[in-house]
């Protein structure tokens, strides 16, 4: 009982500790990799090539003056960062890392990632609300309806891989693309995830809720200090999930090529590495949507498809199988 | 040991918390928040019922339960919406014209 | 250690939900709301309902309530903070609901006893799990009620549509 309790909170301590650094690093990568398709060099000045960049940002964020404005209610703008952070952690519980990693595994394992990454609107909601300000507050009634709408779209793509596996917990989902993966089967599913996945976390082409070129920065306008990089860690931490999630419903998590013999682990953060690549070249690539342009596209066009995925991955599983 | 007695007094608990709620609160909003409560409460008893019986029954009623409550919400937030309209602060007890 | 959780979850339910109803500021109440239903969903999952916990924390949380606080937001509530919260008749509502409660306990303590809970087929190994068996009566004993609740869900869309929309100017 106590040697099973000191091993899960070893396990939380790895996972929570490895996400804080690389989320901090991320930002880094991000910097980098924009800075050279832009044909710029970056952070250059901290460190080697600003390989301390990072740190020192965290270090300015953490000594700085926390404001608290005047008129906001305060116990729920001090709460609403804390709310956008939790979520995006305690996702991880029960995402797969490798055949043998993982903090736990649940019946309903990628039912509960979408639950508890659902909760993240609140604490923006909050934010939004609680700094009684203009921008704060139109921040986050966009992002309210784009995450509404876009979970749902999240949810329906992942049905058709499901309807594959035929179970919600992570590991089995993983072992039933052993042989193939699923992206072969569902392209489609993964066009309308991907794209999904996008507007959940907020990324350019759908940043809308902190277009800093109209809204100022959205709903943390008004956030300073360490509030804010609470925001923006957990945009991070959602962004690393959200690939997870995806590498592990299509691209077969941990599972590899067999004629190169590496353990899984390697195999999941090449892949990781990959995703989180492809996220910061879209950032660097497409413009921002409009908002009705977000919601036609999202309703009118990746719904009817999700809906048709589902559709025809059950009548050939009816049919076929 | 958890018995359904325990799921029973809760559920109970909850509801007449939920109907107090509705009958004393005079916001319009908070009226259907506390509905909200009391259904929720019906499920803690189905739950209850349902593992005490080891029945999967109680859990489909309660699935059934959420359902209603979403329809109820939207229904409910978008008459208050339309009230909203004309009047300001959304007292249940100034509606009483059974028209606007 | 099962009764302990069940206790802390209870005193969570009970002091959120007598927050809630008490609040007068409209968001406030909301987001107490929200953490009942947290509460509520570690009740489900300590009754062996896993996927109706996810379902409550999915449905409820994040959809119904955030569609709460959106409404709430767009309309004006800041005016009715300053108003009298409560309703003339509180009195007799109070007192209706101390009634009730106190029936509720009465037959609650006359109760007879009940065979003691054994575990689900699939806590005890017969079924693959919570959400298969939940699946399976869905959609078989109960696959009529389900497309009727579906209607329900199509009409309140609907409904709440055309309450909401504005009256477009002639």
């Amino acid at each position: 009982m106590i040697a099973e309790l000191i091993a899960a909170f070893l396990k939380i301590a790895l996972v929570l500790g490895t996400i804080s650094l690389v989320v901090a690093y991320l930002t880094y990568l991000e910097r980098k990799i924009i800075g050279h398709i832009q044909m710029r060099m970056g952070p250059m000045r901290v460190g080697w090539h600003g390989l301390l960049q990072p740190i020192a940002d965290g270090l300015k964020l953490f000594l700085k003056e926390d404001i608290i404005p005047s008129k906001a209610d305060k116990i729920v703008f001090v709460i609403a960062p804390i709310m956008v952070l939790v979520p995006a952690f305690v996702v991880y519980s029960v995402l797969p890392f490798d055949e043998n990693f993982y903090i736990t595994q649940v019946n309903v394992g990628l039912f509960l990632v979408l639950a508890v990454s659902s909760l993240g609107v609140f604490g923006i909601v909050m934010a939004g609300w609680a700094s009684n300000s203009k921008y704060s507050l139109l921040g986050a009634f966009r992002s309210a309806a784009q995450m509404l709408s876009y979970e749902i779209f999240l949810g329906f793509s992942l049905i058709g891989p499901l309807m594959l596996a035929g179970s919600l917990n992570f590991q089995n989902i993983v072992r039933a693309q052993a042989d193939v993966w699923f992206i072969f089967y569902q392209p489609l599913a993964f066009i309308v995830f991907f794209i999904a996945a996008l507007a959940e976390t907020n990324r350019i082409p759908f940043d809308l809720p902190e277009a800093e070129t109209e809204l100022v920065a959205g709903f943390h306008t008004e956030y300073s200090g360490m509030k804010f990089a609470f925001f923006f860690l957990a945009e991070y931490a959602n962004i690393m999930a959200v690939s997870t999630v995806g590498i592990a419903v299509f691209f077969g998590g941990w599972g590899g090529i067999d004629a190169i013999p590496l353990p899984g682990i390697v195999w999941y953060l090449m892949k990781m590495a990959v995703m989180i690549f492809v996220f910061i070249w879209i950032r660097a690539t497409l413009p921002r949507y409009r908002y009705d342009q977000l919601m036609r596209v999202g309703w009118k066009f990746m719904f009817p498809l999700a809906i048709l995925n589902i559709f025809v991955t059950g009548l050939v599983k009816f049919l076929f199988l | 040991m958890v018995s359904l007695t325990h799921y029973l007094a809760l559920g109970a608990i909850v509801f007449v918390i939920g109907a107090a709620g509705v009958l004393m609160r005079r916001n319009a909003i908070i009226i259907l928040m506390s509905i909200e409560l009391m259904l929720n409460s019906v499920n803690i008893t189905l739950v209850g019922f349902s593992r005490q019986w080891g029945d999967m029954t109680g859990q489909v009623f309660a699935i059934f339960i959420i359902t209603v409550a979403a329809a109820e919400a939207a229904v409910g937030l978008a008459i208050l919406v339309s009230l909203n309209r004309d009047r300001t602060a959304l007292n249940v007890d100034e509606v009483n014209l059974l028209k606007w | 250690m099962e009764l302990l959780f069940f206790y802390m979850f209870s005193a969570g339910i009970i002091g959120a939900s007598l927050l809630m109803v008490t609040r007068a500021n409209v968001i406030h109440a909301a987001l107490l709301l929200v953490l009942t239903f947290f509460f509520m969903s570690g009740i489900f999952i300590l009754a062996g309902a896993e996927f109706l916990a996810v379902v409550q924390v999915l449905l409820y949380a994040g959809g119904i309530m955030v569609l709460y606080l959106f409404s709430i937001m767009l309309m004006n509530v800041e005016v009715s903070v300053r108003l009298r919260q409560y309703h003339r008749q509180s009195f007799f509502a109070v007192a209706a609901s101390l009634i009730l409660i106190f029936e509720v306990w009465t037959v609650l303590g006359r109760g007879g006893s009940y065979p003691a809970f054994k575990g689900f087929s699939w806590q005890l190994g017969a079924t693959p799990g919570n959400v298969e068996a939940l699946g399976s009566v869905l959609y078989t004993k109960y696959l009529f009620p389900f497309e009727v609740a579906s209607i329900l869900l199509l009409a309140a869309m609907i409904g709440a549509i055309v309450l909401a929309k504005r009256t477009i100017d002639r």
